[in-house]
């Protein structure tokens, strides 16, 4: 147990330089791949590449009508996936010993769901949604298609969360007389709220990202859609479509995609004055 | 342990709930069984691992390098996020001051968003050029590694990230008491604590690895080769089905969705996996 | 916040039944709208939609609906009749003969290297022994000393089985060491990698070389490879791009092939770098 110092003090001074390196290197790659991004990009962006819908298959104007379709297609997906995510960790996290056959069924499926690849679930979505329930290319289909896919990250992110508040807190709320159902409310949601946030960060960007699965669902038209029943590109099918298949896109391409970015950087930011300012507020100071 | 006054409808809604989400992926199951059956009952389920090659239109069908192709390129994105994603955790909690470790985690959540597109046009752009300057052929097997790597170092960095903050938060006072210093609470105390956590997400990103295509397509070669060197092309099964389903009718179509079934089949036995070495752990 | 009780699960839920209702009305009220599907090839699809935006500037009312696919699926579409139209890269093989099929460009399949490769011609039999691995270093061909990256494209690709078609070669033949899926891929791969060969579509590629990426069109059987020698029908590998319908096609179907095949969208043909029909 007790080394000479030399020998603590010369591995703890090489697990730090290794840790800085790392973090380092990642960082330094997240840099290089913007940094191209903006270096391509940047020159494309400007207030009315946001407000002009795309012209010449996407090489001129701008994603004004593929924001629309990403942001109405993101709201599906979440309005469908959180509720389900949440009420289905919940279950795993806090009802567990009830019933260990259907708790094992439900996360074994989850567990299998996660590994599904995003071209399965594309023409899982087309075949269901789109055909079986007749919602044709949708804002609906896609949504819904990526519901499905996302609910394994919310459901194992949030569940993690739940199951790390510590059990004393359920005992004192216990102590306190509080119902089940009021020590979730109060105790133990908030008390997990900030791994809630960050579930649903990582579940949203996950959507916001996915291309494969959004070309056989949401589809392929760029014009800005009437109803959830209209077909709508998303930005990623947009990026995709520019990089892949129109040959003069790639400018075009990369400003979309640092505008998907920047979608990120204000989701990431709300979830984090979330979980630090709203849910969590009350129970535990951090 | 609490009065159960209003449990039971709570907990039925939270029954219902669960029950959706755990019979989603039996409807996908279905439908991939549905499309592959035309195939499987044609060909007979031994062609797809004993034919010359993969021509459908030549109507050989060998799936075999393929599984192992995918096998090989998410072993290999694993091993190299793996050691990545829990140093950049490590860093976000016990090295980097305040304010940079909530700006590295943007940075890490931000990375988790990034289209696969946009790695794979930067690994095909700027990557693989990068490679073949030291090997003739630039997309390969190493390329897609590094690639996928990239892709879910997110995913292992975030939900390592979450179990250390919380094995951290119960046991470093109790550790400091003890005198031991940052690397030591690290080593001893925390990273074993955060163990569940961190192999829980190690396998979430396996399991994304197995899943990715776009990005694999742009650099990997997509050859239909067992992958049995490093700088040598190969070809996933996420990447067969992409590069043809656009294209693909009958027994060929077919075929492909063999390959969703064969990736499915992957799946699960991670799973399994996963479970044995959860139970291991715990008996520890 | 989310309080959790039964009524804040049901409150999404409502939202989105309400959702659903809302566009349902909507889509019921919008019946005497016309709206022409296309589903199809990912060559053709950014033409037809360019091509339908301005059918529907001159038709009130009109919705044209472009979604892509693949060839395979413009042609299972068009038969189940989930698209008005099918749209389709080549020409329709013997087991297709059911569908009708209108032409509304052409477009060539060339052969590009980098441009910093010496090469300027292969002879046919050069590429066939290139891409049958016989030849695996340009300087065999009189070019620089390194090894040849052959690019392949995927099975069932029209683009393929033309390449295949004219050099009489089956692709359990070739030797690849890479293979792509669309024509930009190929592009981006070539114009990054000094050493590699590849074949995509003469459009992609013109549109490439005048925007200043560094690859080179080879001729092909000493015919140069142009929009301008696919246009005039010397150069020997091209291919249609097609509307298909399994019926006879009326009304609003009939009234967009006869616009895409006017004179009135050869400027939009063209700036998608294919070729317009009557000029052939």
């Amino acid at each position: 147990m007790f080394e000479s110092t030399w020998r603590q003090h010369f591995e703890a001074r090489l697990a730090a330089a290794t840790v800085y390196l790392g973090a380092f290197l990642i960082a330094g790659v997240f840099v290089w791949i913007v940094g191209g991004l903006l270096e391509s990009g940047i020159s494309k962006l400007s207030f009315s590449f946001l407000t002009e819908s795309p012209s010449d298959a996407g090489r001129a104007g701008g994603i004004f009508s593929i924001i629309v379709s990403t942001m109405l297609i993101l709201m599906v997906c979440g309005l469908a996936a959180v509720p389900l995510g949440v009420a289905t960790a919940l279950m795993l996290a806090e009802f567990q010993s009830r019933n260990v056959w259907f708790d094992g069924f439900v996360r074994r499926s989850l567990d299998l769901l996660a590994g599904v690849p995003s071209v399965v679930f594309g023409l899982f979505g087309q075949a269901f949604f789109a055909k079986t329930l007749g919602l044709g290319f949708s804002i609906l289909t896609g949504g819904l298609t990526l519901a499905c896919m996302v609910l394994p990250i919310l459901v194992r992110s949030i569940e993690v969360g739940m199951r790390g508040v510590p059990v004393d807190y359920r005992l004192g709320a216990a102590a306190l007389g509080l119902t089940r159902v009021g020590a979730l409310r109060r105790v133990v949601f908030p008390a997990a709220a900030p791994a809630v946030a960050m579930g649903m960060v990582l579940g949203l960007a996950r959507a916001t990202a996915e291309t494969a699965a959004l070309i056989f669902t949401s589809g392929y038209v760029d014009r800005l859609p009437e109803s959830l029943l209209d077909s709508g590109r998303a930005l990623s099918v947009h990026i995709y479509d520019l990089t892949m298949n129109v040959p003069g896109g790639s400018e075009n391409a990369a400003a979309s995609a640092l505008v998907l970015l920047l979608m990120l950087l204000a989701m990431n930011g709300l979830a984090f004055f979330l979980g630090k300012h709203g849910l969590g507020r009350g129970v535990v100071s951090s | 342990m609490f009065p159960s006054r209003s449990n039971d409808r709570l907990l039925w809604i939270l029954r219902g709930s669960a029950a959706i989400s755990g019979i989603v992926v039996l409807f996908i199951l279905l439908y991939l069984v549905l499309g592959a059956w035309p195939a499987l009952r044609n060909l007979g389920l031994s062609r797809f691992f004993f034919d010359e090659g993969w021509h459908p239109t030549e109507d050989v069908y060998n799936l075999s390098p393929m599984l192992l192709g995918t096998l090989a390129v998410s072993f290999g994105a694993v091993a190299l996020a793996t050691p990545l994603g829990i140093g950049a955790a490590v860093f976000c909690n016990s090295y980097a001051p305040a304010p940079v470790a909530s700006l590295y985690r943007g940075m890490i959540a931000l990375m988790a968003g990034i289209p696969s597109v946009i790695y794979g046009f930067w690994g095909l752009v700027t990557f693989v050029p990068l490679v073949a300057r030291f090997v003739p052929h630039g997309q390969n097997l190493f390329a897609g590694c590094v690639i996928l790597a990239l892709m879910i170092l997110p995913t292992i960095a975030l939900i390592a990230d979450a179990s250390i903050a919380r094995a951290s938060k119960e046991y470093q006072q109790s550790s400091a008491a003890l005198g031991l210093d940052r690397w030591r609470t690290l080593r001893r105390v925390v990273i074993p604590a955060a163990g569940s956590g961190i192999t829980a997400g190690i396998f979430l990103a396996a399991a994304r690895a197995i899943g990715e295509t776009m990005a694999v397509i742009m650099v990997t070669g997509n050859v239909v080769r067992v992958p049995d060197e490093l700088f040598q092309p190969t070809r996933t099964l996420t990447a067969n089905i992409a590069l043809e389903m656009a294209y693909a009718m009958g027994d060929h179509r077919s075929a492909l969705f063999v390959s969703g079934l064969a990736l499915f089949v992957m799946t699960l036995v991670l799973t399994i996996v996963a479970q044995f070495f959860g139970k291991v752990r715990s008996h520890v | 916040m989310p309080h959790l009780c039964s009524r804040d699960f049901i409150r999404p839920l409502l939202l989105l039944v309400l959702a659903f209702a809302v566009s349902a009305c909507s889509r019921s009220g919008s019946e005497e709208r016309r709206t022409l599907v296309l589903t199809g090839s990912s060559t053709v699809a950014p033409l037809a939609s360019e091509i339908g935006k301005r059918f529907e500037s001159l038709h009130p009312g009109v919705r044209i609906d472009v979604q892509t696919g693949g060839s395979s699926r413009g042609i299972n579409d068009a038969r189940q009749g989930l698209a008005g139209l099918g749209m389709v890269s080549r020409a329709l093989g013997e087991k297709e003969k059911d569908l009708k099929a209108y032409t509304v460009a052409r477009d060539g399949v060339a052969l590009i290297v980098h441009g910093d490769n010496p090469i300027n011609s292969l002879s046919d039999t050069e590429v066939v022994s290139i891409y049958q691995g016989k030849i695996g270093n340009w300087k065999t061909v009189g070019g620089m000393d390194a090894a040849i990256t052959v690019v392949n494209k995927a099975e069932g690709r029209s683009t393929l089985e033309l390449f295949l078609h004219y050099f009489k070669m089956k692709n359990s033949e070739v030797r690849p060491h890479v293979v792509i899926g669309d024509n930009e891929q190929g592009i981006k791969t070539v114009s990054t990698t000094k050493n590699a060969i590849a074949y995509v579509s003469i459009g992609a590629a013109e549109y490439a070389v005048t925007h200043g990426l560094p690859i080179k069109l080879l001729p092909i059987a000493g015919i140069p490879a142009t929009l301008a020698t696919v246009a005039e029908g010397t150069f020997p590998i091209s291919r249609p791009l097609n509307f298909v319908s399994l019926s006879e096609p009326k009304g609003l179907a009939k009234e967009f092939i006869d616009f895409a095949r006017s004179e009135a969208v050869h400027d939009i043909v063209r700036s998608q770098y294919f070729v317009p029909i009557t000029e052939q």
